[in-house]
């Protein structure tokens, strides 16, 4: 088990130096730079010197191949570089976001599974009747709704309910403050998000835990436990939701990683400084180092979350084994 | 003597521009109270004014900073009334208009407790004015007309010019002109890059990146009695659904910059006599910029077509219901002593008030240059408000007059180089400036080898000799003769034009009072006059 954990770990560097050599090519394609953006985009007039001054300082004067090899050197030693847009570490930067992104994602998922699951559950049990029905109905529309628009819907709802009831609009916090420092204001200010996103991706995994349901059910050994006279309830516990957990924990652990760094128009709507709107500002501003980074951050997530799910896996079927 | 009265004369001016007051305030400012507002914008990209262009660093720096001189915060919306911030007096130049003297404020102090002095306004201004290599100051081409920045005493700053000129007072007057600690600025130039430590009405109190400043009063400021607020914080917050719900929800009080038609309409009917809104004429607006070395566009008649066919004086007004514009003048801000008059303007292309006599001619050029179909892809930033509305009204203009035109909407990076690298053919631009500043404003309209960053690709000599003859010209008469000259060759020539002024829309709860509304949105954010009537 443990050189497979290893050889997986390892695993991850080939295809970060991939992802960050893609990255690289890739934002240089796009026309413009961060230089000019940053003294252009208020619309008054800039000196090129100015132009000319900033590029030297960023190093954007030097040959593309010297870039890369710096850039990649820079990879290897765990040397990140700077923000080209704001001059501070690119630690810093996302360091600074992590927090509420990881917050967000955490709690996003743990909605979206208090959900899903039980009423994936029900909706196999209950197969066909109305209970079913509006079980799927339920998750038809979080999948086809726009997270942006359930967002600022959401605030909407709760301006007007309160004006109605209250006399006076409310409306969460639009500053984030940590947890530890202030957990009511905290919590009160990304319940919304994590309902929105909670809602959004129950849908999916409501939907998988369904049909993974359906089909253990019908699996002989579901069949032998109630012809032995098992209980209803044990035999959906212990036996038919374990088996049933496989897919779904897949997707849980997609889903998770796709949060941490993809909620880009939920951190807008709601005014969360995270690592989603992070990754927008950076491709805006053509801030390479920055971008680079966070595709990196990026890739690990998505790379080591597969890895947690793929031992999870192991501890729900004891016939899986990594050798 | 001559000089000191025409100097007089324009300081004295005081020509407001077009702006709706706030409220009778008869009340005595209240201290105390917390003022919390949003910043249109993501963080900025270094915390240096000297460096930086955008107003997300100004909304969030300002505050802690002093400048020389600045636009009179209990007048902003006048162009030429100018006070001291920390001099004691505004000069009377001596030396022919060639020399300001100014005495520096005794007993300032730095936020860290160390004294302010006439050597660090130098040091300071020496950075902007003539940066040392490796520093980066954004505005110094205005103090092109400054030999020299000098501290002979404590108290003392002078400021020698190597010719008279209008514009010196307006640029000495830049909001971004933060005066820094000398000690700083001589152990490492760009320390203010990433520090704050000024002696404005507020200290710093915490800056959580990408997220807020919060800030907290000196009680060392040097203007009796301010800042009235304990203190501010202002939230990045660069979605317009997030500022509007947070003004409602009272979660902020304002923000500084403007909101659309839209916005403020929903504010007004969701908190009705709980919101103000100031508005002004903005010295912002769109340039319509063919390219002059992209055929047909290097023909006259074909650029004039252009716009002949732009019905400026009503489009304007249907656009300032859904857009925030609504001004229409021509290369100086509207209200301002330079600027043309509504006679003045309907003499030149683009502003005739018959319009169809307009269009007429506009075919009859289209046609005579062989360009009866004309087809082309205008260059557009992705900016709602108001580029993208500006500019699908100019298709439907150009429409009336045959010609086919489309827009190719691309975000701000590509949108720059694009016009940097000459790859377009007509493009819509921004052209935004801080304090009125006329004389120095329409230097962007010069030819590039002048004004390298006008993308328009043209060269001609006869607007570079008539600037140059502006430049120097202290007679307000003969200065606003020189200019229609100029305004009228950038037309005569159809360089580009002028396609609306923007108009600043500023809601905000009507417990903050103090504050006015200016034609910048980077003018009035030290925040020292504000108190609040709750």
């Amino acid at each position: 088990m443990y050189m497979y954990v290893l050889k997986r770990v390892l695993l991850v560097i080939p295809t970060l130096v991939g992802a960050a050599a893609l990255v690289f090519l890739l934002m240089r394609l796009i026309p413009g730079d961060v230089c000019v953006i940053r003294l252009g985009s208020s619309g008054g007039t800039f000196d090129p010197k100015a132009v000319a001054l900033c590029h030297e300082e960023l190093g954007l004067n030097r040959p593309i191949i010297i870039q890369f090899f710096e850039f990649m050197w820079g990879f290897m030693t765990f040397n990140f570089g700077t923000s080209m847009w704001s001059a501070k570490p690119v630690t810093t930067e996302i360091w600074a976001r992590l927090p509420v992104s990881l917050e967000i994602a955490i709690l996003g998922t743990v909605v979206a599974n208090l959900i899903a699951i039980p009423l994936g559950v029900i909706s196999a049990l209950r197969q066909n009747s109305w209970l079913d029905l509006f079980v799927r109905v339920f998750a038809i529309g979080g999948i086809a709704t726009p997270s942006f628009w359930l967002g600022i819907i959401s605030i909407l709802i709760v301006l007007d309910v309160t004006s109605a009831v209250f006399g006076k609009a409310w409306m969460p916090p639009i500053d984030y403050v940590p947890l530890w420092e202030d957990p009511i204001r905290n919590l009160s200010m990304v319940i919304l998000p994590a309902l929105t996103i909670g809602y959004r991706y129950s849908a999916i995994t409501m939907r998988m835990t369904r049909s993974a349901m359906l089909e253990v059910l019908r699996e002989d050994y579901i069949r032998t436990a109630r012809a032995k006279g098992l209980v209803h309830r044990l035999i959906i516990n212990r036996h038919a939701l374990k088996n049933a957990m496989l897919p779904v924990v897949t997707l849980i652990g997609i889903e998770f990683a796709f949060l941490m760094g993809g909620l880009v128009v939920t951190e807008q709507v709601f005014n969360l400084n995270g690592v989603g709107r992070l990754f927008v500002q950076a491709v805006q501003n053509q801030d390479y180092t920055l971008t680079q980074a966070l595709v990196m951050l990026t890739v690990a997530v998505f790379v080591f979350t597969n890895l947690i799910v793929d031992l999870l896996y192991a501890w729900l079927d004891p016939r899986i084994r990594y050798s | 003597m001559m000089r000191k009265a025409l100097f007089a004369a324009a300081m004295g001016l005081g020509l407001s521009v077009a702006a709706t007051p706030p409220p009778a305030q008869a009340q005595t400012p209240k201290r105390g109270g917390h003022l919390t507002y949003m910043i249109p914008a993501d963080g900025g990209p270094s915390l240096d004014g000297h460096r930086e262009t955008t107003y997300a660093v100004l909304h969030a720096t300002a505050p802690f900073y002093s400048t020389l001189v600045r636009v009179n915060p209990d007048n902003p919306s006048s162009t030429t009334d100018f006070t001291c911030d920390l001099c004691t007096e505004m000069p009377t130049p001596t030396d022919n208009g060639l020399t300001y003297t100014f005495k520096i404020r005794k007993g300032v102090k730095f936020h860290d407790g160390e004294p302010l002095t006439a050597h660090d306004v130098a040091a300071s201004w020496n950075k902007i004015v003539n940066p040392p290599k490796g520093v980066a100051s954004a505005r110094y081409a205005n103090f092109k007309m400054v030999e020299s920045v000098s501290a002979p005493d404590d108290e003392t700053v002078v400021f020698k010019l190597k010719f008279v000129t209008l514009s010196f007072m307006p640029a000495l007057a830049d909001p971004y002109g933060y005066i820094y600690s000398k000690k700083r600025l001589d152990q490492d130039m760009h320390w203010y890059e990433k520090n704050i430590l000024g002696s404005g009405p507020f200290k710093l109190d915490t800056f959580t990146i990408g997220q807020s400043v919060k800030g907290v009063r000196n009680p060392d400021f040097y203007h009796p009695g301010q800042p009235y607020l304990d203190g501010f914080t202002a939230i990045f917050a660069p979605k317009q659904s997030v500022r509007v719900e947070a003004i409602r929800a009272d979660r902020a009080a304002l923000e500084f910059r403007s909101m659309p038609p839209a916005a403020i309409e929903q504010l007004k009917k969701e908190l009705g006599d709980e919101i103000t809104v100031q508005s002004s004429d903005w010295n912002c607006g769109n340039v319509l910029t063919p390219n002059h070395k992209a055929k047909p566009f290097d023909d006259v008649r074909v650029r004039k077509a252009l716009f002949l066919a732009i019905d400026q004086w009503k489009g304007a007004q249907a656009l300032s219901r859904i857009a925030i514009v609504k001004t229409v003048g021509s290369i100086v801000f509207p209200g301002s002593p330079l600027a043309a008059t509504k006679e003045e303007l309907e003499q030149l292309a683009g502003y005739w008030p018959d319009i169809e006599k307009s269009r007429a001619e506009a075919r009859r050029l289209l046609k005579e240059a062989g360009q009866e179909n004309l087809t082309f892809e205008m260059l557009n930033r992705n900016v709602d408000q108001p580029y993208l509305i500006v500019g699908t009204w100019l298709l439907d203009e150009w429409r009336k007059v045959g010609i086919k035109a489309t827009q190719k909407v691309v975000p701000t990076g590509p949108w720059l180089d694009s016009m940097r690298s000459g790859n377009f053919t007509v493009a819509l631009e921004a052209n935004c400036q801080n304090v009125v500043n006329p004389i120095a404003d329409v230097g962007r309209w010069l030819p590039y080898d002048v004004e390298q960053e006008n993308f328009g690709g043209f060269l001609d000599p006869t607007m570079v000799e008539i600037y140059n003859r502006m430049l120097p010209e202290t007679d307000m008469a003969k200065a606003r003769a020189l200019m229609r000259q100029f305004e009228k060759r950038i037309n005569d020539e159809a360089h580009q034009l002028m396609v609306t002024f923007w108009y600043r829309q500023v809601p905000m709860r009507s417990y903050v009072k103090g504050w006015k509304v200016s034609p910048s949105h980077y003018l009035n954010q030290t925040l020292a006059n504000i108190w609040l009537d709750k």
